[in-house]
């Protein structure tokens, strides 16, 4: 491992440093937050801990990658 | 009602058990509104075409995952996105009121299925699978392998974080911190073994999390972030 790897590893153990959502409030968020990203709007001030909170749960940012990537899929 | 980590929401019962009715307070694109007003009339058309919908995404997402489940047949892999798809119809037509048309209806429906998708993904992944001990993640801490120039404030704060994990968090907090962080096991699989919600263990790894940090900061030492 290098340097890079070992401060990624410790963010992953120590998540974000700022406020975020629950998970609850994040999948009750996903649709709004993706749609306004695909628009090029800033979703991260439209929903604040939004991204802090995709940052620290790996399994809502795989719940907001799929959402987008879909989205984007289906647009061509 | 508080929706951050550490507030008072309630935690998550189930993949698609979210949040309570919530009254239309954006104005519904037409199509949307198409969408709510056929599905509130029982329209067997509109349900069809839901389930076609949500169908697209679960195959969507089962494909992507298909690759971390390599023992599954196509059939079997085609019977968990008609699964998925089946039980994010049922979430959907539970929770029509809370659809709030902040996005388009189509959107909302989507993720629904994705979730039901990955969340079955991950337990076929997992099916058989023991959770990894919790000092098999531990050395992932560790500075081994670094160049003999390796940043010493590295060094010093990945001891600290693993002195921080055995001696200020509860058991239960060290189990949760690590299984997720360091050995990588998905949140919701690890909530199906200890009988537990992901948004219940997402709550015990932030306040893990916030323990970790107070104890690097006791000792004055800063995360790069």
């Amino acid at each position: 491992m290098n340097e890079r790897d070992h401060l990624a590893r410790l963010r992953g153990v120590l998540g974000p440093s700022e406020p975020e959502l629950t998970c609850e409030a994040c999948f009750d968020e996903l649709d709004r937050y993706v749609e306004l990203e695909l628009a090029g709007a800033d979703a991260d001030a439209a929903i604040p801990g939004m991204r802090a909170h995709l940052a620290g749960c790996p399994a809502c940012r795989e719940d907001h990658d799929s959402l987008r990537d879909l989205l984007a899929h289906e647009a061509g | 009602m508080d929706r951050r980590v550490g507030g008072k929401s309630h935690a998550r019962a189930d993949a698609n058990d979210q949040m309570g009715a919530t009254v239309l307070t954006t104005p519904v694109d037409a199509e949307s509104g198409d969408w709510i007003a056929s599905l509130r009339s029982n329209d067997e058309q509109a349900m069809a075409r839901l389930h076609e919908l949500l169908l697209r995404a679960a195959r969507f997402e089962v494909r992507r995952r298909a690759a971390a489940a390599r023992h599954l047949t196509g059939g079997e892999l085609d019977d968990i996105a008609h699964q998925s798809a089946h039980d994010a119809l049922v979430a959907i037509l539970r929770k029509l009121d809370d659809f709030r048309g902040e996005s388009r209806f189509s959107t909302w429906a989507y993720k629904f299925a994705l979730l039901e998708a990955a969340v079955k993904m991950r337990r076929r992944a997992w099916h058989d699978r023991e959770i990894p001990l919790e000092d098999a993640g531990l050395p992932a801490l560790a500075a081994r392998g670094s160049s003999p120039h390796a940043d010493a404030h590295m060094s010093e704060l990945l001891a600290a974080v693993r002195e921080a994990i055995a001696s200020d968090l509860t058991a239960h907090q060290r189990e949760v911190l690590v299984a997720v962080t360091l050995n990588d096991v998905p949140i919701d699989v690890l909530a199906d073994r200890m009988s537990t919600t992901r948004g219940a263990l997402y709550k015990t790894l932030h306040d893990a999390r916030r323990r970790l940090r107070a104890a690097l900061a006791q000792r004055g030492l800063e995360v790069p972030e």
